[in-house]
């Protein structure tokens, strides 16, 4: 008897059927609580769930379940159980099975680098989509130099692309102190002898040293200048600060998505910052030139993938289109912002703290804190 | 709590799903009904994995206790007759009137015949512990002067437990129907 192969498909292959909107059938065998919490989707992909731990006696009830004509791909938590379940279903004569390379840690870990522009001045914006947890994070490169916004705890993406293009990384910006994933920023300004940029209303209780972010003290990126632009915003945090670059693009952090606004309450003071919020969504915004590129530190739900994969929406549409920003009352608003919200991402107190310095944990516990979706918008999709 | 009294452990420290789910079914394949085993991983994917796979197949998920890095299991074999409440013996209680009748201050010998392990994860205060398997040598223990209530999870072993003991010579001997599963009074956890 032959053995029947099973191939293992990676993070970036699946990111392919996503972007590609192509047709995968998934079979997520992980217990149902992790299903329901957290799973892979796109236009293209049909899943359903049935745990490994129901497959062990027989094959048969997950065979049945399962598309004629597809590729098939088997995903668990960390790949062990996807495999065993994958072999079972070649077995019993099933072709086209697939398993997830790192299961469900290896797609919250994956970065898809998508290139957004060539800027005015010879450099380039690429933006990282972090497509397992929708983390969005930025590199502006120019002249030898770069600057990462936002950036992801895994590294390697970034240092890649770096090594790619012979940059040395000067700076590194978090528009916020983030509550649902957790900074690589330190370990990257430190591994680069960069400069460390948060916002300082953010940062009073960080226990490490960095550079303040204020208006009007721009950054500058290369020879040439690629200035980025630092606007206060506040609202998803009370420092929450915007970057406008080469007077094109709006990193507008979690402050406006491309299909909904951020969230107030995740720092406990969802009712102290309503108006901050809105003040700056309905004013601060509202004067900033509509050709402007809205590139978000998130998305929700893959209808905000664009062609290419990429986040991005004009200013001016958004404000025709996400309705975020048609709440006309402030009550109505307040409400929108403070009640009924999805729950709060996993561990978010103790990844502030980490994001703070406060705390230190291994790698494997950073890992586990991540896991799940995002959720840092108002709006559940 | 260290060192429950199990029937059997199973070292799955170090292995990653599905290794510990696949290794605890064919370990409890060879034990005997009512047994338990003591599974130890390190996996933390093991938790709501064997939880869900006890509740699937009907074997008794008992407890977790975390030492360290492990993740200590205890699951009980389950007979499928179990689950039926088979009961024959005549002489029954609610575990609504044994709740009356401790919260009226009354001294009840209550003598609950689970696995070490299930005591130890939750019992009624006071309750003395003997499992079915070991109340033929521990009758020394009870005074057939007595009166006594038996309970287990289910009802189903302390019905067993009731008959030896009315033919060992106890007349006073009541079963609590239904068992801890029906228990929303006081309970006490072994730490």
């Amino acid at each position: 008897m032959t053995t029947p192969t099973v191939t293992k498909m990676s993070a970036k292959e699946v990111t392919r059927f996503i972007i590609g909107k192509e047709a995968l059938f998934i079979l997520d065998v992980r217990n149902e609580d992790a299903y329901q919490d957290w799973k892979i989707e796109g236009e293209g992909i049909v899943s359903i769930n049935i745990p490994y731990y129901e497959l062990l006696d027989e094959i048969e009830p997950a065979l049945k379940q399962l598309p004629p004509e597809q590729p098939v791909l088997v995903v668990c938590a960390k790949e062990g159980s996807s495999q065993f379940v994958a072999e079972q279903l070649a077995e019993a004569g099933r072709k086209d099975v697939f398993y997830l390379e790192g299961g469900m840690k290896g797609w919250s870990e994956y970065l898809e680098p998508v290139k957004i522009a060539d800027l005015s001045q010879g450099g380039e914006l690429y933006q990282f989509v972090r497509m397992g947890k929708g983390c969005l994070s930025y590199m502006i490169i120019s002249e030898g130099e770069a600057a990462i916004i936002d950036s992801a705890r895994m590294t390697d993406a970034y240092q890649q692309l770096l090594a790619d293009k012979g940059a040395v990384l000067t700076h590194v910006m978090d528009t916020h102190l983030h509550a649902d994933h957790i900074s690589g920023g330190r370990t990257l300004a430190a591994k680069y002898d960069a400069q460390y940029h948060l916002p300082p209303k953010d940062a009073e209780e960080v226990t490490f040293d960095y550079t303040k972010l204020v208006e009007g003290s721009n950054i500058v990126v290369g020879k040439e200048e690629i200035i980025v632009q630092p606007i206060y915003t506040p609202g998803h945090t009370i420092g929450s600060t915007s970057f406008i670059i080469d007077d094109q693009y709006l990193l507008s952090g979690d402050i406006l998505f491309i299909e909904s606004i951020g969230r107030p309450d995740l720092a406990g003071l969802a009712e102290d910052w309503v108006g901050d919020l809105r003040e700056t969504l309905y004013a601060r915004y509202k004067q900033l030139p509509e050709h402007l590129m809205v590139l978000p530190a998130h998305f929700a739900s893959p209808s905000e993938l664009g062609e290419d994969g990429r986040v991005a929406g004009q200013l001016g549409v958004l404000y025709q289109h996400n309705p975020g920003l048609h709440i006309h009352d402030e009550e109505e608003f307040r409400r929108t912002v403070t009640e009924n919200l999805p729950p709060q991402p996993h561990a978010y107190q103790d990844i502030r703290k980490t994001n703070m310095g406060k705390l230190e944990p291994d790698e494997d516990t950073q890992r586990e804190m991540e896991i799940g979706p995002n959720r840092c918008a108002v709006h559940d999709n | 709590m260290s060192a429950l009294k199990v029937d059997q452990v199973l070292d799955c420290k170090g292995l990653a799903c599905p290794m510990p789910v696949v290794r605890t079914k064919k370990t409890l394949e060879g034990l005997n009904t009512g047994e338990v085993l003591e599974i130890m991983a390190t996996d933390r994917g093991s938790v709501a994995d064997l939880q869900g796979w006890a509740k699937r197949t009907g074997h008794q998920y008992i407890g977790l206790k975390e030492s360290g890095q492990v993740f200590h299991h205890y699951i009980r074999k389950v007979d499928p007759t179990e689950l039926k409440e088979a009961v024959s013996y005549p002489h029954t209680i609610t575990p609504e009137e044994v709740k009356a009748r401790l919260s009226q201050g009354e001294a009840l010998h209550i003598v609950d015949v689970r696995e070490p392990a299930e005591f130890a994860f939750g019992h009624i205060p006071g309750a003395l512990s003997i499992p079915v398997g070991d109340l033929d040598n521990r009758l020394d223990e009870l005074d057939a002067s007595d009166s006594f209530i038996i309970v287990c999870r289910s009802g189903y072993r302390s019905d067993l437990a009731c008959q030896l003991l009315e033919e060992k010579g106890y007349h006073k001997v009541k079963n609590m129907v239904h068992g801890m599963n029906a228990w929303d009074g006081d309970i006490l956890i072994n730490d």
